[in-house]
């Protein structure tokens, strides 16, 4: 190794500084390198695009490492037989050139990789622990104030009793006699007997009632066909609050038929495979969040995935046995309603949020909005059409505009309402 | 004593009563469809896309099929290089942007590439989109440090490269030559070279003689002669 390191140097022309650096590399700023240059195809404990670089440092020579690094196309090229034989078993894949590492840097990323594999077991627990101990701070707070209110309450229904009493005795004692000892007395009445007798209570109740009931059944006629709140489980559990929300992937990023046709579509699993052929399984907080506040198990989704889309994680390798996904459906209009995305997203500048909701917030994807006609003909009502850099209305825009004197159009303006743009 | 348990029960019943009083912002959320009225009306006669349907009419059970072999969607052309490193070097050097680099072109290609690019390669295409900054996805380069042109910016959208995914699914032709547009002025930008001028078109270029054009001047080193003349014939 140090006679290597001198190598290195005297090539390098640099003074002997490096020397040391190469013994006491910086496996912190080799993490940076790593991440940036290298982790686009390589993990350290797992096969990935390239092979797994955990300890690669003891199993080859370096010097040849670093000329694979830099250059390992012209490596091949010169024939080096063991430049072949790793190009061949990854299927002919090649890797970057990186000219601009320097010699230092690839002893960072070197000792970098070299960090052995910290145990899982011994983060989790103690993110976990963290997690209740700041969740338990809270409860125990509100759980002491309701005791306190508690306590409260009882002693107040306590004293009540004891009021109560006494005022009875001393009732008893001044030869008083009370409502309830009357009533007693006289040979009781049926309440319902009374109830029956007095003619307007029997009224009021009666209406009540019918008000009531009509009431309920309005409510239950108007949800016929109406499948607002609408969460059924999906086959996979995927949590629209997890990639939209806080990783912030664009809905159009998979719905990307929403732009130009009439369905928003369901993403074809290639486009899950973009990010989850290297995201295998989620992060240690992510995934204690899903099992504590979810009692869902992420990576065994992520599972499911790779089983559809037949992906073998170990060899990185499809294996051609797919199997389709039977997600359910939630937003179905019925079939004698024509709705179109592309009009909605491209045409009108719609964000999807108006009409489905905070879906960066559901961790399980609902219905929003009742998707009743009502509800579509209020929203034509109301919204203006952005007339500006609208090619396509042009003209019609200009003539409308002009007679009603430049007052802002709205979709019904533009027919909107009639009753053939959607059902035909 | 009987009159404190009715007491009792009259004042837990108000309290339950006051207390199914809901805040009215959210929906109630339920495992299940609300009865149909006339399901005739409601329901497709004809297969819904992506529905389920007979095993022996779609295979795999699903309406969503890919197009018959030999044949090809409407306005959608071959690509006529392939997924392997001899391909990318020959898109690399040959394959040019058909699209005139107007201001249109420009901002569609950026708009596009914020929502399918930008969230690994960042805004401004130096690798820190913010999939990376969160660590989810590492190891995406800037665009600085590779040497890329038009031709390998398509072929990497369309094919995908080691742990990039293809983007073929979800752009059109047009669509990725717009993006690679953008991806073009931000290499410019981040190696800090001139800005291209913006070109002035008379006419207006349709997708479909793109396309053709696309086809035409490649038409010499057309790796896949079957593909092209299934087209060709039509």
């Amino acid at each position: 190794m140090s006679t290597y390191a001198q190598d290195a140097t005297t090539s390098d022309g640099e003074p002997a500084v490096p020397v040391e650096a190469t013994g006491g590399a910086d496996a912190a700023a080799g993490e940076a390198l790593f991440k940036a240059n290298c982790a686009s195809c390589h993990k350290l404990y797992k096969k990935a695009v390239g092979p797994a670089l955990y300890n690669v440092s003891q199993k080859y020579d370096r010097e040849w490492l670093y000329s694979w690094i830099k250059n390992s196309q012209a490596l091949i090229e010169s024939g080096d037989a063991q430049a072949i034989a790793i190009y061949n078993e990854y299927n002919q894949t090649a890797m970057n050139a990186f000219p601009q590492l320097s010699n230092q840097d690839m002893d960072n990323i070197l000792a970098y990789t070299d960090t052995p594999k910290q145990v899982a077991a011994a983060v989790v627990p103690a993110a976990g622990d963290a997690g209740t101990s700041t969740g338990g701070g809270d409860s125990t707070l509100n759980s002491i104030v309701l005791a306190a209110l508690a306590l409260i309450l009882i002693l107040l229904v306590a004293l009540l009793f004891v009021v109560n009493n006494t005022l009875k005795r001393f009732a008893e004692a001044n030869g008083v006699v009370t409502i309830a000892d009357e009533e007693e007395v006289e040979a009781r009445r049926p309440i319902w007997k009374a109830f029956v007798e007095n003619q307007f209570l029997v009224l009021v109740s009666a209406i009540f009632l019918l008000l009531a009931s009509a009431y309920f059944a309005y409510g239950a006629l108007m949800s016929v066909g109406v499948d607002q709140g609408y969460a059924p489980v999906q086959p996979i559990h995927y949590s629209h609050r997890i990639h939209a929300g806080t990783n912030q992937i664009e809905c159009k990023y998979c719905h990307s038929s929403a732009r130009e046709s009439k369905h928003s579509g369901i993403p074809s699993l290639n486009v899950c495979m973009n990010c989850h052929k290297s995201i295998g399984e989620v992060a240690a907080e992510t995934y204690q969040e899903g099992m504590d506040e979810y009692g869902i198990d992420y990576n065994k989704e992520i599972e499911k995935l790779y089983a559809a889309t037949g992906w073998d994680p170990d060899e990185q390798k499809f294996t051609g046995e797919t199997k389709p996904v039977r997600w359910v459906r939630i937003h179905n209009l019925p079939d004698l309603a024509y709705f179109n995305h592309a009009q909605h997203v491209t045409a009108g500048n719609i964000e999807c949020q108006t009409c489905h909701g905070p879906v960066e917030e559901m961790e399980i994807m609902y219905q929003y909005s009742p998707l009743t006609m009502g509800w579509c003909i209020n929203c034509h009502r109301e919204t203006n059409v952005d007339l500006e850099n609208n090619g396509y209305y042009e003209k019609i825009h200009e003539e409308l505009s002009k007679k009603r004197g430049g007052k802002k159009l709205t979709v019904a303006d533009l027919g909107g309402l009639e009753c053939g743009k959607c059902h035909y | 004593m009987n009159r404190y348990v009715n007491t009792f029960i009259y004042a837990t019943a108000a309290l339950l009563i006051i207390s199914c009083g809901g805040n009215d912002g959210t929906v109630n959320e339920k495992s299940s469809r609300s009865v149909q009225y006339f399901p005739n009306m409601y329901e497709s006669v004809g297969y819904e896309t992506y529905q389920e349907a007979p095993e022996d009419l779609f295979k795999g059970g699903i309406e969503a099929q890919k197009p018959v072999e030999g044949t090809v969607n409407r306005g959608w052309m071959p690509y006529e290089y392939e997924d392997s490193n001899e391909g990318y070097a020959s898109a690399k050097a040959n394959l040019k942007n058909p699209l005139p680099y107007t201001e249109e072109n420009l901002a569609t290609g950026a708009e596009l590439y914020n929502i399918y690019c930008g969230i690994c390669h960042g805004k401004n295409g130096n690798g820190q989109g913010h999939l990376v900054k969160t660590e989810k996805i590492l190891g995406v380069p800037s665009y600085a440090d590779r040497e890329i042109s038009q031709g390998s910016i398509y072929h990497v959208m369309y094919w995908g490269i080691n742990y990039m995914g293809s983007y073929a699914s979800q752009t059109s032709i047009e669509e990725r030559w717009q993006i690679a547009h953008h991806v073009d002025k931000l290499t410019k930008e981040l190696k800090g070279e001139e800005p291209r001028a913006f070109e002035k078109v008379t006419e207006v270029v349709e997708v479909e003689e793109v396309s053709q054009d696309m086809m035409d001047t490649h038409d010499g080193e057309s790796h896949d002669q079957e593909n092209h003349s299934s087209t060709d014939g039509e």
